[in-house]
């Protein structure tokens, strides 16, 4: 009985161990986004309380002069056009091939499936030339394109679940005199929402974070979109913890709202995007 | 795929026949059956030739944006990236030079460039870590475990982290007299060492960010395999006496094989495409410089695109390999889309 006691107490141990190691650092990082300049300057320690838990000054400066509400602007307008975009063309994708059977058919599918291989970090050398030359450099319209262009694990997603679609209800609609983007527009499409779910969670999350991509074809200052005008925060304020602090917080606090109300979803989306 | 095809082949001939007795019917009337039913025969009756086409074209119209995107956006940039590394173009200028093999030459000799290898060693060795962490965890939470949900939480939220934002709490975290150095000096340990001044320490911390950052969706993966195993399994075995240890040696781990060796595989693949946390946090200054970070400076700062497209191709090649060793050690019947 002792050992069963002294295994158990091990693992709420680590459980709690792991849970500082997580929140420690984003904790402290919230308690320097509170705390005033001279309080940061004169090193009153990483883990002290702020002496007035209510000062929000960093955030207004983080805001006004990080240019973060332009950045929450950008973001919001390419996760919007992207994301609609992925949830479109993968959902076509997916029902073109599942639902016809064409010439070529069996190339189509290993393109899609090779290109999956292929990490996107490795070839922006040359991305970004056809990028340049399509005229896309340094617009909004960049990163879209690249977002839409190059994710696969969505068609993945939609593919299994256009799949799970009885054919019948097509053929039904066929004899009513559908055609194939009516079946695709009033049949498919409504019956795909579980799959628009998950690639809407996990594709929003990824754009909402990524750097790379940004970073690479968006250096104008007005087109910063949260990862870069956050990464921007580096050179004039290396030595203002708390603007940096509060800073980070706004970028962290709309997932953590997100997370805390989507949870469930949250779980299903990654594991079904990525056992795939 | 089989199925879906009979279907159609079926309704075909349904149509078919369909047409064709209302056909026999109009021909009756009009007395000119025979001549009739006979090129009837001749020409498959289901489709006219307009319809036919339009049944051919279909598929294509569905896919006539993803193509696109897929070809302009994946394949010719690595047809271009190939290309490119035979030469010693700069990214700008209307010349370049065919220079055979010469920057692959460059890049498995020049002893700076090369190294970049030994960094994804730290990253390579922290995933080890990482998937054994995440492995315990998964196995520990997939039991009644008091405030289940908030551990599993607390664990997986990381993941969702914005990169930019984890590079800044870890450089705070790792700052003289930051985060790690008052905790230290709270157990009475106190130090001035700069955990990000030497290549070793600096490594090993920013390997260790990218654990922390990662963990938790290797975690939920895991979690989510380990929970798929039916319950029955573990009542049997509990009631034949076994263990913890035994249920996970044969019940768990059999369950977990494919996400296993998947996230092996990603992970091989992200240590060497390492980039994020390491930009960030140290620009690649301090021996912290991983492959994608040199590829990007040497491309983008210094203007040696071929040199880059050179290295691109390497872990391009590497990455492929890796995958393909994976998919014959494990053959994974999942992957069937046809």
């Amino acid at each position: 009985m002792t050992r069963r006691v002294v295994a158990r107490t091990l693992v709420y141990l680590s459980l709690i161990g792991a849970t500082l190691v997580v929140l420690l650092p984003l904790g402290v990082v919230l308690l320097t986004s509170l705390k005033t300049e001279t309080e940061t300057a004169h090193g009153s320690g990483a883990l002290t309380l702020p002496r007035h838990p209510f000062n929000f000054h960093n955030y207004a400066t983080a805001f006004r002069d990080g240019g973060m509400l332009t950045a929450f602007g950008n973001t919001a307008f390419i996760l919007v056009v992207s994301v609609g975009g992925t949830v479109l063309i993968g959902s076509m994708t997916a029902y073109a091939i599942d639902r016809f059977t064409f010439r070529f058919r069996k190339l189509v599918v290993a393109l899609f499936l090779i290109a999956a291989l292929v990490p996107g970090v490795t070839t922006q050398v040359a991305t970004f030339q056809i990028v340049h030359s399509l005229g896309m450099f340094d617009t909004r319209w960049a990163p879209i394109a690249l977002y839409m262009g190059t994710d696969i694990v969505s068609i993945y997603i939609f593919l299994q679940f256009v799949r799970s679609i009885p054919i019948s209800l097509d053929e039904a609609a066929r004899l009513d005199g559908a055609n194939a983007f009516t079946i695709y527009r009033k049949i498919i499409f409504p019956l795909l929402k579980p799959a628009i779910a998950t690639v809407v969670i996990v594709k929003g999350i990824a754009v909402y974070n990524d750097f790379y991509i940004p970073f690479l074809y968006m250096p104008s200052q007005d087109l910063g979109v949260i990862s870069t005008s956050l990464f921007r925060f580096k050179g004039p304020y290396s030595a203002h913890w708390e603007t940096i602090s509060a800073g980070a917080v706004l970028v962290i606090l709309p997932t953590l709202i997100v997370f805390l109300a989507l949870q469930k979803y949250i779980y299903n989306g990654f594991m079904r995007g990525a056992t795939r | 795929m089989a199925h879906a095809h009979s279907h159609t082949s079926a309704m075909d001939a349904g149509k078919a026949s369909v047409a064709a007795r209302t056909r026999a019917q109009a021909a009756a009337r009009t007395g000119a059956g025979a001549s009739n039913r006979a090129s009837n025969r001749a020409v498959p009756p289901s489709a006219p030739r307009p319809a036919r086409a339009r049944r051919l074209l279909t598929p294509w119209l569905f896919l006539l944006a993803p193509l696109t995107l897929l070809v302009t956006f994946t394949y010719a940039p690595i047809a271009n990236m190939v290309a490119y590394s035979f030469t010693d173009w700069d990214g700008v200028s209307p010349e370049l030079h065919y220079t055979g093999a010469e920057n692959y030459a460059e890049l498995f000799t020049r002893e700076d460039l090369f190294q970049v290898f030994w960094v994804s060693g730290y990253y390579l060795a922290a995933s080890v870590i990482q998937i054994v962490a995440a492995l315990y965890f998964a196995t520990i939470l997939s039991f009644s475990v008091r405030f289940r949900n908030f551990f599993k939480g607390v664990l997986f939220f990381p993941s969702l982290v914005n990169g930019v934002a984890i590079g800044f709490v870890f450089l705070y975290f790792f700052q003289d007299g930051g985060t790690f150095d008052t905790v230290l000096g709270l157990f009475g340990h106190h130090t001035d060492h700069a955990w990000l001044g030497t290549p070793v320490s600096a490594n090993v911390s920013l390997a260790g960010v990218s654990i922390w950052r990662y963990l938790g969706m290797n975690f939920v993966l895991f979690l989510g395999a380990i929970q798929s195993v039916p319950g029955e399994l573990y009542e049997a075995a509990e009631l034949d006496g076994a263990g913890r240890w035994h249920q996970f040696r044969y019940i768990i781990a059999p369950g977990i094989r494919p996400v296993l060796t998947l996230t092996v595989i990603l992970s091989v693949s992200g240590s060497l495409s390492a980039f994020e946390i390491p930009y960030i946090m140290t620009g690649g200054a301090t021996g912290t410089e991983t492959f994608v970070i040199q590829t990007v400076k040497l491309a983008f700062q210094f203007n040696k695109t071929g040199l880059a497209s050179a290295a691109a191709v390497v872990l391009l090649l590497i990455i492929l390999l890796v995958t393909w060793v994976q998919r014959r050690l494990v053959p994974d019947d999942r992957v069937d889309l046809v």
